[in-house]
């Protein structure tokens, strides 16, 4: 196959972003934007102090965001480490909420693909209905896209039923032109997501970086007919940054990818921001995080 | 002299010069000069509507590739033509001489001439840098203004100093990149149809400069309502009828239209020539003139990884 | 799509890999319930507040530092482009109040502006220019409910740029000197102006601010349908304090200008409008040794390569022709597009035209607003008639527009060629017509094939070919990979019938000064 090289100019991919960003949503278009982005979200705990405890409780905040109102949504996933998913995936079986694992030497990626490929399916029998892998930066940085298409296209084989998504880390590549160029290449390997950032990266997930995302799983649908998902994590920690973006995937892919089938979040402190907007929508007074559990 | 001394000194036909070559007028008409002393000096030719039409074909032929030319090279052209002025000076001083000037007028128009296309020589090289911006716009874009040619200009030259007066007008023009037509003045046509020759043996591309005589009245109107001239040059000694046909005629095009005062009445050649033709020196270095025929374009370009 | 093969990536040893992941996603359906269905999702009315914004239905003239009285007979009606209802009555201008005007300009001039420091003028520019940074909510309101240009663009483009442009201006009011080197520099005196009802006080700060710059003093006409924000910044001026008849604001008709263009009190004009009107003004100050600037019509051509950044090159054209309802002198209204991306490109353009909203101007999420005038309105449906009589395939925008008031749809043109009326002229609406083009040379030859030379715009990705196409492009203004930029240090005007003169930056000053020779030096 052949990789083009899409030529993208940042400041017109700025000037696009605020113009999207002038977008003024309120009353009903915002509480339906709210309920969309909490069942879009990946709700998600990825420190090396997660214990079972801090991981049922995550749990128990995807499945009652918040007690105080009925017709709260819950969330699409959550989002842990390799040996959390078993646990996560018991007190989630009766819902519909997914278990999504990072895997691949996360976050990183800085191991042998072998380890990377055990890692993988290990979350996948522990349960896990998600894969979020890290492509290879340092391989892809110096050109050799062979190997970062080879390791994906192999992920995706050993996830089986599992959903795949890229993690691109896009912080760590230096232009859009290869955050436009590695999301091809990601969606050509076999990609059902791509998604921009592990969260451990600054920057992680930004404006012009999901433009570029989104506008690639555009083309990808218009040359293929495949509909890839897109996943922007970190750094969305508003309420206001994530209507934001379902603008962005309105005006961009349009209003079939408004699903969680096609469009997550990944974060972890954007839920309480979102309920707090809900509650102020639906009671007219601001709120205070003192009255939103901070699972 | 004699009758016979004189047939052993060969005339000059003068002509137009179109292209880079000495056509006559295409009407075949023409208008007799004297000297200062009465005698049969040459016949002119009176060009026509037609005269202006090739001029023009031709001149927006060459403006592009004068336009392209490095500003290096064309500083070396206009100065290869203060060579070759310089080389034949006594030749125009006698010229000049013939119509009336005193050899002392005649040597400083000269001397005038010279230094005027030297002084413009070394401004091709400079009009950017002195008048050229980079604009520091309040956004992520590069913004950056220069000074383009504004294409086939025509000049009306002033009736005197027969040559200074329309190298006042035409070097601002070579130098902004222009191509251009400049008629005569009438009464004193002679030294501008011999300056024909020191561009024809210069280096100054064919139709670049083109040089037609004749009769302003006749010639405006045809100057005017050509809807492939640019920018039209006249000085303000001419009358007012004159210039008010211009500025309107010229709105047909919206031909960009100025007066420079570039020269005087024959008149005054003869009574205070010395003086007016070192203020006419002094004042035709003027490098605003070059800004006169030339367009400002401004540039945009982002600024980003 | 448009390829840049210099550095093809082989990955083709795992081709074979994409057939296992076809199967795999084949294998992997997902369940899918209520909860992942994509939802239908429309923006809520987003109005900006109309609260803090005051205006007088019933205006006089502003002469020589204050209104006259509202006169009921002579009076002319503003509407609302975006309702079409009555919005205020202004004061028609006759040949008295003309002359009123100019006299008390001139006055102005020689006892006090004409000869202040220019460290004062520029004081009371910069108090301007800070004003309307505070007013710029209120006067971004009327701007748009006068002229029906989206808030959005009113707001964040049309205000702070007016702004912008007296504070730019207010700098150089002192420094004259270093602008003209070797020049003595002095005012002209009274200057008339006129300008148009695309962007009002834009337009006003464009032809304001240099001229008081300058030591000149002004009689300004604004556009028939566009006085409001003119009349508020007259208020303003009064705030501020500004000398009496350094601004004198006449409103009007075309007739009105008339009186201004032949009053023998003015030095100079500044006119920004059709190129009809400009050529009719030029000729009817000719032998009155008037200096003039002219800043009118423009037919831009937008040429992108088949190597551009396209999404960016799409998103540009909007800006080139969907800004302000394309009520844009330097509109890119000409889409030239190389052939290899030419169905793409429309493609996109397409998609991203189905997201632009019509409507309600004063929406924050508008992104095209009311047609200025019923007469606008009717011209560029005409032109469009006329394209499809011409054999021109149209596409508009879907999406509801209200019922009452003046709007129309985005519009594209295809099928249509040089020769086609709606290529040759001026529409000055959201019109936009595509042709292709196969070669560099073409594109150059396509762009310049106009009596116009506003503006054109460049997408390539290429450094060396924008600046080999830019420079044969003829136009005052060469946008690469962006449109629609403005800003006050950056000269703006026409090649051929587009106009002459420049406004902004250091060349803006030229058409407001006379210059002298200062050099003592042998030379």
């Amino acid at each position: 196959m052949i990789l083009d090289r899409i030529p993208i100019d940042a400041i017109g991919v700025q000037e696009r972003v605020d113009r999207i960003c002038s977008r003024s949503i309120k009353k009903e278009s915002k509480l339906q934007a709210l309920d969309l982005a909490l069942r879009m979200m990946d709700l998600t705990t990825l420190e090396g102090s997660d214990s079972a405890g801090k991981v049922r409780q995550l749990c128990n905040k995807a499945m009652h965001p918040y007690t105080e109102l009925p017709n709260i949504p819950s969330v699409a996933a959550v989002c842990v480490y390799p040996n959390r998913v078993k646990l996560a995936k018991e007190i989630l079986k009766d819902s519909a909420i997914n278990v999504a694992s990072v895997a691949t030497a996360f976050p990183s990626g800085m191991s042998s693909l072998e380890i990377k490929l055990d890692d993988v399916r290990y979350a996948v029998q522990e349960g896990a209905d998600e894969i979020d892998m890290v492509i290879s930066r340092g391989a892809f940085l110096s050109g050799d896209y062979a190997l970062v298409y080879d390791e994906i296209a192999q992920i995706k084989e050993a996830c089986a039923h599992a959903h795949l998504k890229v993690i691109l880390e896009t912080g760590e590549l230096g232009s859009l032109e290869h955050v436009r160029m590695a999301s091809d290449l990601a969606m050509e390997a076999g990609a059902d997501f791509i998604k921009t950032s592990t969260g451990k990266i600054q920057p992680a997930a930004t404006m012009p970086v999901v433009l570029v995302m989104l506008q690639a799983i555009r083309d990808f649908h218009h040359k293929t007919g495949k509909t890839i998902g897109m996943k922007p994590a970190g750094g969305i920690r508003t309420s206001k940054q994530a209507i934001q973006y379902l603008v962005m995937v309105k005006e961009i892919l349009g209003e079939k990818w408004l699903t969680p089938d096609l469009f997550r979040f990944g974060a972890s402190s954007l839920a309480n921001d979102v309920l707090m907007q809900w509650v102020k929508e639906k009671t007219g007074r601001y709120q205070s995080l003192n009255y939103f559990s901070n699972d | 002299m004699s009758r016979e001394q004189e047939l052993l000194i060969i005339p000059k036909t003068y002509k137009n010069y179109v292209g880079g070559a000495f056509p006559r007028t295409e009407s075949g008409r023409y208008y007799k000069l004297n000297s200062v002393d009465g005698k049969h000096l040459a016949n002119v030719c009176l060009s026509t509507r037609k005269d202006i039409r090739n001029a023009v074909q031709v001149a927006r032929k060459a403006q592009a590739s004068w336009q392209n030319r490095t500003a290096y090279n064309q500083g070396q052209i206009i100065y290869r033509i203060a060579e070759i002025l310089s080389g034949r000076r006594h030749q125009f001083e006698a010229e000049l001489e013939s119509l009336g000037y005193s050899k002392e007028v005649a040597q400083l128009e000269l001397e005038s001439a010279i230094d005027l296309i030297v002084y413009f020589a070394g401004w091709t090289d400079k009009v950017q840098q002195v008048f050229g911006a980079v604009n520091p716009v309040a956004s992520h874009h590069f913004n950056f203004s220069r000074q383009e040619a504004v294409g086939v200009v025509g000049m009306l030259a002033p009736e005197a100093p027969a040559l200074l007066g329309a190298l006042a007008m035409l070097l601002p023009n070579m130098v902004a990149g222009n191509s251009s037509i400049i008629i005569a003045s009438e009464k004193l046509a002679l030294p501008l149809c011999t300056f024909a020759e020191v561009l024809e043996t210069s280096d100054v591309p064919a139709g670049v400069v083109n040089i037609l005589t004749g009769k302003k009245e006749e010639l405006v109107g045809h100057f005017v309502s050509h809807m492939d001239v640019d920018a039209l040059i006249a000085d303000p000694t001419l009358s007012f009828e004159l210039r008010k046909e211009l500025e309107v005629g010229s709105t047909s095009n919206l031909k960009r239209l100025h007066f420079w005062a570039t020269g005087c009445t024959v008149d005054e050649i003869h009574s205070t020539g010395k003086s007016v033709i070192e203020n006419m020196a002094k004042s035709a270095k003027d490098p605003y003139r070059i800004l006169d025929v030339q367009e400002v374009k401004t540039t945009w370009h982002p600024i980003s990884e | 799509m448009g390829k840049r093969k210099d550095g093809p990536i082989s990955v083709s040893k795992l081709f074979f890999k994409r057939l296992v992941r076809t199967i795999n996603i084949i294998m992997s359906q997902k369940k899918s319930d209520s909860s992942t269905m994509p939802i239908h999702w429309e923006y809520a009315h987003a109005p900006e507040s109309t609260d803090h914004v005051q205006y007088e239905m019933q205006y006089g003239l502003f002469i020589d530092g204050a209104f006259s009285d509202y006169d009921p007979s002579k009076s002319f009606d503003s509407v609302n482009p975006a309702t079409g209802e009555l919005l205020y009555q202004c004061t028609q201008a006759d040949e008295k109040d003309v002359d009123t005007a100019v006299k008390a300009a001139r006055k102005a001039y020689e006892e006090h502006w004409g000869s202040i420091k220019g460290s004062i003028r520029g004081k009371y520019l910069y108090r301007i220019a800070r004003m309307l940074q505070e007013r710029a909510r209120e006067f971004a309101v009327l701007e748009s409910l006068d002229g029906g240009k989206p808030i959005r663009e009113s707001r964040d483009i049309d205000i702070p740029l007016a702004a912008a442009y007296f504070f730019y201006y207010a700098g150089w009011a002192d420094k004259l000197a270093y602008a003209f080197p070797a020049k003595k520099v002095t005012p002209l005196g009274v200057c008339g102006q006129i300008i148009p009802w695309n962007f009002p006080l834009l337009m006003l700060a464009w032809k304001i601010a240099p001229a008081l710059a300058c030591g000149n003093t002004v009689v300004l006409k604004p556009a028939e349908t566009t006085s409001l924000t003119a009349l508020k910044f007259c208020e303003l001026l009064q705030d501020i304090g500004l000398p009496n008849g350094v601004v004198n604001l006449i409103t009007g008709p075309g007739q009105t200008g008339e009186y201004l263009v032949n009053h023998d009190g003015i030095d100079k004009i500044a006119f920004t409008g059709s190129t009809g009107v400009g050529k009719k003004i030029q000729q009817s100050i000719a032998g009155r040794n008037i200096k003039s600037t002219l800043e009118l019509g423009g037919k831009g051509a937008y040429i992108i390569f088949e190597d551009a950044s396209l999404n960016e090159a799409v998103e540009g054209i909007v800006n080139a022709i969907f800004f302000n309802q394309g009520h844009v002198c330097c509109a890119g209204s000409r889409l030239l597009v190389q052939e290899g991306v030419a169905d793409r490109v429309i493609e996109l353009l397409k998609q991203r035209m189905a997201t632009l909203i019509v409507g309600d101007p004063l929406d924050k999420n508008t992104d095209v607003g009311a047609i200025n005038s019923q007469n606008q309105l009717n011209t560029i449906q005409r032109y469009v008639d006329i394209g499809l009589e011409e054999g021109a395939e149209c596409f508009q925008c879907e999406g509801n527009i209200p019922s009452s008031g003046f709007y129309f749809r985005p519009t594209l043109l295809t099928n249509v060629s040089q020769s086609s009326k709606v290529v040759q002229e001026e529409i000055f609406g959201p019109v936009l017509t595509v042709q292709t083009f196969r070669t560099t040379q073409e594109a150059i030859d396509k762009a310049n094939n106009t009596p116009y030379g506003l503006a054109n715009g460049i997408w390539t990705d290429k450094g060396s070919k924008i600046f080999h196409v830019g420079s044969q492009l003829r136009s005052g203004v060469v946008w690469s990979n962006t449109y629609n930029k403005f800003d006050p240090t950056s000269p703006f005007g026409g090649y051929k019938e587009s106009g002459k003169g420049r406004e902004g930056g250091v060349q803006g000053l030229a058409p407001y000064v006379h210059l002298e020779s200062n050099v003592e030096a042998e030379i």
